[in-house]
């Protein structure tokens, strides 16, 4: 649990630097490329039969997929220098070629007299139960020299991952940065094998992924997304190790089958791709549900002020009165449907705006004066597009209904002084100007009922 | 209009061969290249066949089934690669190639048999379900597409392995032994895996990928235009009225059939190399789509014969060395692609440096003959003078042997030919230097450097031109001769 949590922790923090700079999938690259030297390492060991259970046999085989790994990422940037082949292209074909090999290496290896693939097996999707405490303080000891380097260096690298350009006019060495980053990634790709295998990518993708959905700030999402991914290893430790069983009294997951016998691997990435759900759904601001919650309460806002203002508009005539308007008068004054017009009918009397008697719709004291306030807005912003943008007085109802929703405090006191200066507010003490155009409804205007038209070009 | 055209077309095909023509270097290369690729074919296909009359008969047989399955595998994937390649969705082919496994897995657990028609809807249904989530999560939830794409497949990946181990323990077929490393190697061995249509028993990956191939290639000849212009300008594309979009979902679609009938074959992961590495081969080679998918599908052939031959003989897994032999092709090409390769670069610009420093030899020997002492350059002198340094003695060499310039006891000498090419340097340079005083008005002491430079690479024909815009062709403007044109 310890190893698998600092893995998902130091990759969710490199992992950050790479997503940020488009070079997600090099890490799936990496941990591909470094399997034929397993294998290769492990010819070696079998050459010089080291014991499949020493140190001496781990560091070897990490050793090895280093080596194949950094030969695999310098590849690539050959490729892309050199070539006109581009850097998908280049990873895919690194990455295949490499794979190839091991596969042949693989085939290899089986076939040889006493051998037994079983030492390299373990690499490909991971085994937490063989784990070695040196693969514990590899893994340390990459967080460590990782983590250190990015305290020194946090400035730089938050300016480079950001703007690559700017950072190359600071005369910052941008080539060795990239270079400490990929190479920061293939040390973590590596000392990910034994518990993760080639799921690496997973590991250094899916919590920067996850945390770009909490924060859009360089230093959380650095924090977020090592936290994600220690949580990550926690979980799938807790999953396949059985602890669920221990804690519900009964296994919630796997229907018993026994979890253990799953590689780690594929486990860790399912966690992480849980918790990514999870975020995807569940974060503040930029998670679905809260973007529909967000349009929602938009939508409702909407409907409310609609609402208020035809009420106003109906009885502008009678104030102080209020007088009461039935459904069908509402509905023909404005073009929306009844199911629209009911649900915000129901949200306005729920908070007191607007009050249902028997004989329709009467606004309440506080529904009038939010009316009166929308309202007011509505008609600055037609008063300014018709004498800002020249925009004839019977357009300009529709534009003016759709922005009056969204104009800020600040912006209806700049449009006050605007329109007091140019003389077009009819008075800086009138609270309410007269409407432009005719308030009746469209339909009504046809019959010709209209009685408050205003004089315009005074 | 259209005679201005020609005349400018012609212009720069005078440059163009003017670059090429003088030593002929550059050509001579090419032409050299040529010829060793095929008799370099040549011998590998005599090798071939030697060592396939070794064989005995069964083995004979099984050998050319498992080429045939792998050819024809190979070449329905590396069609569909040149089209991910030059969409820059290459990794889209290393997705999909991961994610149609829990596809398969699902549709296994639920049909509970391991028939194509089921194999074929799961993948589909995996693969078009990548392409949308990786593309509304990028769309939507800000995620790089990179980044997208990477948790899509990583994660189904990991679902189809944990399905597979979970419930399937024990079916054939579909284990980590498929997965990674293809059953290519069972193909013309065992007799279980066949299926018979019509009283011939038949390889299952010969089955799927055969109706695959003749879709892939019926889809490419009837949407030809479509997949041509979505493919370099879907801009263009769609503001033409080709649904640039179902386009992609039907492209993404086919990859994800062609990786499925493959995935028997060649496994998850070596499907890749079988999709790029072809395609980015053949995109080194050539510029055409039409021959770049010639190339791709020759490539595909040449590459499965190979890696066949080489995995029989070293007796490793089949899939995994075609994936290494289309790697070695891959980086062949990379160093001696014709125009592209990096050796072949170097070679070009190595070539051109070299002319331009026998050609300053040249046009410094003429013009100490010009001066009427009788003083003769040594040769080191004159090495030093461009520049020293083993391309300024090669260029003497090459000079010397060519018969441009000859070697006496008082110095070096030009030959008539010698002196008949470097009149017509120096005269480009005094052209030119008279040319950019007249019509650019550059001060006199400015006109020595682009003329220097210029006079590399201008022919008989533009030299004509000048001398039609100059009042003067006689003298250069700092008072010299210009030589004329057949001295």
């Amino acid at each position: 649990m310890l190893g698998t949590s600092l893995l998902g922790c130091v990759a969710g923090v490199i992992g950050c630097l790479a997503v940020l700079r488009r070079r997600s999938l090099t890490g799936d690259m990496v941990s591909h490329a470094a399997m034929p030297g397993l294998c290769l390492a492990f010819l070696v060991a079998y050459r010089w039969k080291v014991d499949r259970s020493s140190s001496t046999y781990f560091f070897l085989m990490m050793t090895g997929a280093a080596v194949t790994g950094l030969v695999g990422s310098a590849l690539v940037s050959f490729l892309c220098r050199w070539t006109r082949t581009r850097q998908d292209a280049a990873i895919g074909i690194v990455l295949s070629t490499f794979f190839g090999a091991f596969v042949v290496l693989l085939s290899y290896i089986t076939d040889l007299p006493g051998a037994h693939v079983a030492g390299i097996d373990q690499y490909i999707f991971g085994q937490a139960a063989t784990i070695l405490s040196a693969d514990i303080w590899l893994i340390g000891g990459a967080m460590l020299v990782s983590f250190t380097l990015l305290c020194l260096f946090y400035k730089e690298l938050k300016t480079y991952s950001f703007d690559a350009g700017f950072a190359k006019s600071l005369g910052w060495p941008t080539f060795f940065i990239d270079l400490g980053t990929m190479g920061a990634l293939c040390l973590v790709t590596v000392a990910g094998l034994p518990l993760v295998g080639i799921l690496m990518a997973g590991m250094i993708i899916i919590p920067c992924a996850a945390a770009r959905f909490w924060t859009h700030r360089f230093g959380p999402l650095l924090v977020a997304s090592g936290v994600i991914g220690a949580a990550t290893g926690v979980c799938a430790t807790a999953v396949s190790a059985n602890y669920l069983v221990d804690w519900f009294g009964f296994d919630p997951l796997a229907f018993g089958y026994n979890t253990k016998a799953l590689p780690t691997g594929p486990v860790i990435i399912l966690c992480g791709a849980a918790i990514f759900l999870f975020s995807v759904l569940l974060a503040p601001r930029r998670g679905v549900i809260a973007r529909l919650l967000s349009v929602v309460r938009l939508r409702s806002r909407i409907a409310t002020e609609n609402l208020l203002r035809t009420l106003y508009e109906l009885g502008e005539r009678q104030l102080p009165d209020r007088p009461s308007h039935s459904t069908d008068t509402i509905e023909n004054h404005r073009s929306w449907n009844r199911g629209q017009l009911g649900w915000a009918m129901r949200r306005a009397s729920w908070t007191g705006l607007v009050r249902q008697g028997e004989d329709g719709l009467q606004l309440t004291l506080p529904g009038l004066e939010r009316a009166v306030a929308v309202t007011r807005i509505h008609r600055l912003w037609e008063l300014f597009l018709i004498s800002g943008a020249s925009i004839a007085p019977d357009h300009v109802d529709r534009d003016a209904d759709s922005i009056e929703h969204v104009l800020t405090s600040e912006i209806v006191e700049q449009l006050e002084a605007e329109l007091a200066r140019t003389g077009r507010l009819p008075s800086a003490e009138v609270a309410m100007p007269q409407s432009p155009h005719d308030v009746q409804s469209p339909l009504k205007a046809t019959e010709g009922v209209g009685t408050t038209t205003a004089d315009i070009t005074t | 209009m259209i005679a201005a055209d020609n005349q400018q077309d012609s212009k720069r095909e005078g440059m163009r061969a003017n670059v090429a023509e003088p030593e002929a270097t550059v050509s001579a290369w090419r032409s050299w290249r040529r010829w060793l690729l095929l008799i370099s074919l040549a011998v590998i296909a005599f090798a071939y066949v030697r060592w396939f009359q070794t064989l005995d008969t069964r083995q004979q047989q099984a050998l050319i089934t498992v080429t045939l399955v792998a050819a024809l595998t190979n070449v329905a994937c590396g069609l569909m690669g040149c089209f991910l390649l030059l969409r820059r969705m290459s990794l889209m082919g290393d997705a999909l190639a991961h994610s149609v496994l829990p596809g398969l897995v699902i549709a296994f657990i639920f049909a509970g048999s391991l028939h194509i028609g089921y194999m074929f809807a799961g993948a589909l249904v995996a693969g078009l379900a990548t392409a949308f989530l990786s593309e509304t999560l990028n769309r939507r939830g800000g995620v790089p597409a990179d980044a997208a794409l990477g948790v899509v497949f990583v994660s189904l990946f990991a679902l189809g392995v944990v399905l597979i181990k979970r419930y399937t323990g024990g079916a054939v077929h579909l284990d980590f032994d498929c997965v990674f490393n293809g059953a290519l190697d069972h193909v013309g061995i065992q007799g279980a895996s066949n299926i018979t249509i019509a009283g011939y028993a038949l390889p299952r990956p010969l089955v799927s990928i055969v109706p695959v191939l003749g879709l892939n290639l019926a889809v490419i000849t009837l949407f030809w235009k479509e997949l041509k212009l979505t493919s370099f300008d879907p801009a263009l594309g769609t503001s033409m009225g080709f649904r640039a979009g179902v386009l992609h979902y039907f492209l993404m679609g086919l990859v994800a059939l062609t990786t499925v009938a493959s995935f028997e074959a060649a496994g998850s992961i070596l499907v890749v190399a079988m999709l790029i590495v072809p395609a980015a081969t053949a995109n080194l080679l050539t510029d055409r789509l039409r021959s770049m998918l010639w190339v791709a599908a020759g490539l595909s052939v040449l590459t499965a014969v190979v890696g066949c031959w080489l995995a029989r003989v070293t007796m490793v897994n089949t899939a995994g060395m075609i994936a290494v032999t289309s790697g070695v092709f891959y980086g062949v090409a990379v160093l001696f692609s014709p125009r592209y390769g990096v050796v072949s670069v170097v070679v070009r610009n190595v070539g051109i440096s070299a002319r331009i420093v026998r050609e300053d030899i040249l046009a410094m020997l003429y013009r100490l003959e010009e001066l009427a002492t009788q003083q003769r350059l040594g040769a080191r002198q004159v090495v030093q003078a461009v520049g020293g340094g083993p391309l300024a003695n090669w260029g003497l060499w090459s000079l010397l042997r060519r018969g441009r310039v000859t070697r006496s006891d008082s110095g070096l000498q030009l030959t008539d030919v010698g002196r008949q090419r470097a009149s017509q340097l120096v005269r480009s340079h005094r052209l030119w230097e008279a040319y950019l005083v007249e019509h650019l008005g550059l001060p006199l002491d400015h006109v020595h450097d682009p003329a220097e430079r210029l006079e590399h690479f201008t022919d008989e024909r533009l030299r004509e031109q000048i001398v039609a815009d100059l009042p003067d062709a006689e003298f250069d403007p700092h008072g010299r001769d210009i030589p004329g044109a057949n001295q």
